[in-house]
This record gives C-alpha cells, structure tokens and sequence, in this order.
C-alpha cells in the first residue's frame, strides 16, 4: 500500500514542555492505525499536528516534517487545505448548534457549494456512509443536538465527511459512548476503510484491537512500537508495549 | 464525637432560613420600588398632556405650549446616528480583541483603556465631541457631531458586552468549523457571530438607552435650545428630549409640570420601547439557541 503520510523526527512542544520527541512513521493509504497509550502519552499532541490545530495553540511549536502525499503541510501546503483533507472527529460530539441538514451541509457550504439540489445530495451521501440516515431522514430540519450521544458523534462524522477528505483523525471518539453507540461507530469506520485513511487514537486498547489495521504504541512523547494489530497485541516486541498492555502500569 | 449542648437562645434552622428569605425578599423589592415610584409619578402627572397633538406638532409660545415632535425626531436620529456608528465599530473591535489580537502589552493596554472610557463622566464626552468634532473637525453644532460623541461614549459598552458573548462561544465549535477546513474569519463569521447575537443585542439595548437618555454629551454639540422645527440634514441642530425636558424644568419660566412630565413620560417610555424591540428579538433568536 501506498504511504499516506509520512512523519519524519516530529518533535512538539508546549512552552518548553515536550509532548512529542522524534517520532518517525507511515501511515499507509486506507489503513486504520489505531494509537493506544496513557494519559500525557502525546498521542493527542500528535494527532492534531495532523491537521495543524496544533497552529491554534500560541505556545506550541513543531520541528520535523509531516508529509501528506509527499507535500509538508506545515511548509508547503495552506492551513484550510491541510484540514479540508484531513479532518478531525473529536472526543465529545460536537454538533453544531443547527439542523442535522446544515450540520452536514456546513462544510461544503463553507467551501463554496451554494446549489440546493447538490448539498442534497452531498447531506444523504454522507449521512448514509456515517450509518446515520436511517435514523433522522424523517427529521433532517430538526436540531442536531437533539439527537443521542451516538448519533451526534455519526453526526459529526457524517459532517466530516460531506468535505470529502482522505484522511480522518479520531480523538477518542467513543470515550462518552455506550458500548452500542460504540459499536455504530465502530462499524462506520470499518465501513469507510475503502476509501478514507483513517487514524484513531483512543485510551481504549480492545478498540484499537477491533477497528486497526496497524496500532501504534505511545508512552512519554516517544513513539514506543508499532506494528500489525495482531502481532503488537499477541506479542509485542517492546517490554513496555506489553507491561501497558497487560495493564503493568499507566 | 461530643454532642454539643444545645445552646439557650438557639435559633432552628428553618427560622434562620425564613429570615434569610425575608431579608432577600425586601432587598430585591426595594430594588424593584424606585423604578416604580418613578413610573407611577411620571403616569400620574404626565399622561394627561400626552395627545396626539402633544406628539405630533411644534413646540409653540416658548415651548409653554404645543408638542415636542422635534425633540422626538431629534432624539431618534440621535440614537439611529449613534448606532450605526458604535455597532459595527465596537462589534468589529470586539471580533479583533477576542479572536485575533495576540496577548501582549499593547492589547492589554487597549483593554485598560475601554474600561476607563467607561468610567470617563459623560460632560467630558461632551466637552471632547465639542472641541473635535464641533471645532476641529468643522462639523458645527449637528446631528453628526452628536451622534459620534453619544457613538464613543457608548462604545465601551457594546464593545465589552460583545468581547464577553463572543468568549462565550465554546471553543470547541470554533475547532469544529475549524477542523473541516473553513477558514479563521467564515469560521467567525458562520459559528460565533450567529451564537453571539443575543449577547451583542444586550449590550446594544444597554447603550441604546445611554444614548437617548444622556444631556451633557449632547449639550455642546447638537442639541437646540428651542427649534421649532425637524432638521434638514444631518449637518443641521435638532432638538433632544433629555435636553428639552432640562430646559422646560429650569430654563423657562412658567411652564406648566403637566409638559414637564409628559415629557419625561415620553422620554421613558421611548427607551423602553426602543428596549422592548430589542428584547423581542434577542429572545427570538435565544429561543432557536439550542446549547
């Protein structure tokens, strides 16, 4: 498969605080990596370097490069291309406060789609790839953040989605989810593996075992091992890797 | 453990509650009587001059007779002049402070300085519209000039209440928006203006009513003592109902109370309709808030 993005000695700080150190690796086209690691581990850090929200925090500052289809996105492409192509669901749902139709639609609409009929299309489309339709197609005026904890993450999703993006982070987005809601999501990503990149960071070690293809392993900043998820969870080449997953320490 | 004995002149708790409550109670109605008193006393005096012709034609005889139409007009285009001018100014100096301007001395310091503008008495505003915009820049005595200086006097106003809506907005909507890769301004202008309003409107309401009800900032720069007529441009004087009603309590002999008080009447019940319209209309967009 083909490189997606390629990080070469990412190094983040905070203020002089370091969050990441001198982290190398690939993420291959269509794959989900799943990043497991404790609190403070960087994996957050290291997902927002992804689509520069990192930039939003004034005292951070970022060394290394991260190459998305061969271009650096901090030196070569525009901050608004970055994040079109590789948007963010977040740990909370975030609806916005409006209709699920312009929740969906906001996005294009902000990119410059202005034709009824096409938004249309766009809001279904996305809305039935986050296995949400079914559920508010009756109801696609009424209020995004009416709905459930679970559909508003879909939501959201859907919403990331209708900017047609290659890439889509995820920071821990079940962590306020029932284990059913869990499960809907978790089949949506596995749903969009054909298309989409998708990078899902979560504290919860058995998710990154049920939706990765490939899971990396952070511990204090350093990207500790990374690896098939079979193999880094049945047997893992670093001691560390296998006292977190044995639940050691953290 | 040791049981306290319980003491002679003890009070259950239920009765301290109650006298708690009570003291509350009086506090906030005492609060609630002047606002009421004032009302009572202005209805009671003033409503029998209030007519039709009493609002609708020129002062005449000295202003000891006739309506107060011009001081009406003038007083709503002072307000009109002074919103358009202190709305966007402050919204936009609002959105700068808030969402673009680093933290640094000089923001700090721009800060400091609307706080103490709002401090500033209103005769200096006066006296400042007066020397800069009646003087120096040539702009006479006129609704212009009375319109700025009521605009810099209520700009602390709308630009604080603003600064505070637009902080009021959860982060997380802007790094929604903001993650899909909509730009920094349609970001604002999409996401926080629109979950600002009803805070910006409050702060619009608060400085609508400054503007109609101050005399000094409008002493030297606009308002006419007696013009029996509406303005002809906004390059022209108009006369204004706080200044009116100054004028009809001291300046002129033998008027009757009844015009003293119909105007004040008039004056209230103008900011408190231009408040009304306001308030209708943050509710209604309260009302679609859904957060």
């Amino acid at each position: 498969m083909v490189d997606k993005i390629v990080i070469e000695n990412l190094c983040i700080d905070y203020g002089g605080v370091h969050a990441l150190k001198n982290v190398n690796l690939c993420v291959k086209e269509h794959e989900i990596l799943g990043v497991i690691g404790p609190a403070n581990s960087g994996k957050t850090s290291f997902l927002r370097a992804l689509n520069r929200l990192n930039d939003l925090d004034i005292s951070s500052r970022l060394s290394g490069s991260i190459r998305l289809n061969g271009k650096e996105i901090n030196r070569e492409m525009d901050v608004e291309e970055v994040r079109k192509k590789v948007t963010m669901v977040f740990a909370l749902p975030i609806p916005l406060p409006m209709s699920i139709f312009d929740n969906v639609a906001y996005g294009p609409r902000r990119h410059g789609i202005r034709d009824r009929k096409q938004l249309a299309e766009i809001v279904e489309k996305s809305l039935k790839e986050a296995f949400l339709w079914d559920e508010v197609k009756d109801r696609l005026a009424s209020s995004g953040m009416k709905l459930s904890g679970g559909q508003q993450q879909r939501l959201c999703i859907a919403r990331t989605l209708a900017v047609e993006p290659e890439v889509i982070l995820y920071d821990e987005p079940c962590s306020g989810l029932d284990p059913i809601s869990t499960a809907k999501v978790e089949d949506a990503m596995r749903e969009l593996k054909s298309r989409y990149t998708q990078i899902l960071v979560t504290n919860n070690v058995k998710q990154a075992a049920r939706v990765g293809d490939r899971v990396a392993f952070f511990l204090m900043g350093e990207l500790v091992e990374i690896g098939e998820a079979h193999q880094l969870f049945t047997s893992p080449k670093d001691q560390r890797t296998n006292d977190y997953l044995t639940g050691r320490f953290g | 453990m040791k049981i306290r004995a319980k003491p002679h002149f003890s009070v259950s708790t239920q009765t301290q509650q109650k006298i708690a409550f009570t003291l509350l109670g009086i506090a906030s109605s005492l609060v609630v009587v002047p606002v009421i008193v004032i009302f009572a006393i202005l209805i009671q005096k003033g409503w029998p001059a209030i007519n039709w012709q009493f609002l609708t034609t020129m002062p005449r005889m000295g202003m000891r007779a006739g309506g107060i139409f011009p001081a009406i007009m003038g007083t709503l285009y002072l307000v009109g002049g002074t919103i358009v001018v202190a709305l966007p100014l402050g919204v936009l100096a609002a959105i700068y402070l808030v969402e673009y301007a680093r933290r640094n001395f000089l923001t700090r310091m721009i800060e400091v300085a609307i706080v103490n503008l709002a401090g500033v008495p209103s005769v200096v505003y006066g006296l400042f519209g007066m020397g800069l915009f009646v003087i120096y820049l040539k702009m006479g005595v006129s609704i212009v000039a009375g319109a700025l200086t009521l605009a810099i006097m209520i700009l602390p106003v709308i630009i604080t209440s603003t600064k505070e809506a637009l902080q009021s907005v959860p982060r997380s909507f802007r790094e929604a928006s903001l993650a899909l890769g909509v730009s920094k301004w349609q970001t604002i202008r999409y996401v926080v203006l629109p979950n600002a309003l009803p805070g910006i409107l409050t702060g619009t309401i608060l400085g609508i009513s400054r503007a109609a009800g101050e005399t000094a900032p409008i002493l030297f720069t606009v308002a006419a003592f007696y013009l029996p007529r509406l303005p002809k441009s906004i390059f022209d004087q108009c006369m204004a109902l706080p200044y009116h009603l100054y004028v009809l309590s001291t300046q002129v002999p033998n008027v009757k109370p009844a015009l003293q008080y119909g105007t004040a009447l008039v004056l209230v019940g103008m900011v408190f309709l231009l408040n009304l319209v306001a308030i209708l209309v943050r509710s209604h967009i309260r009302s679609r808030k859904q957060w």
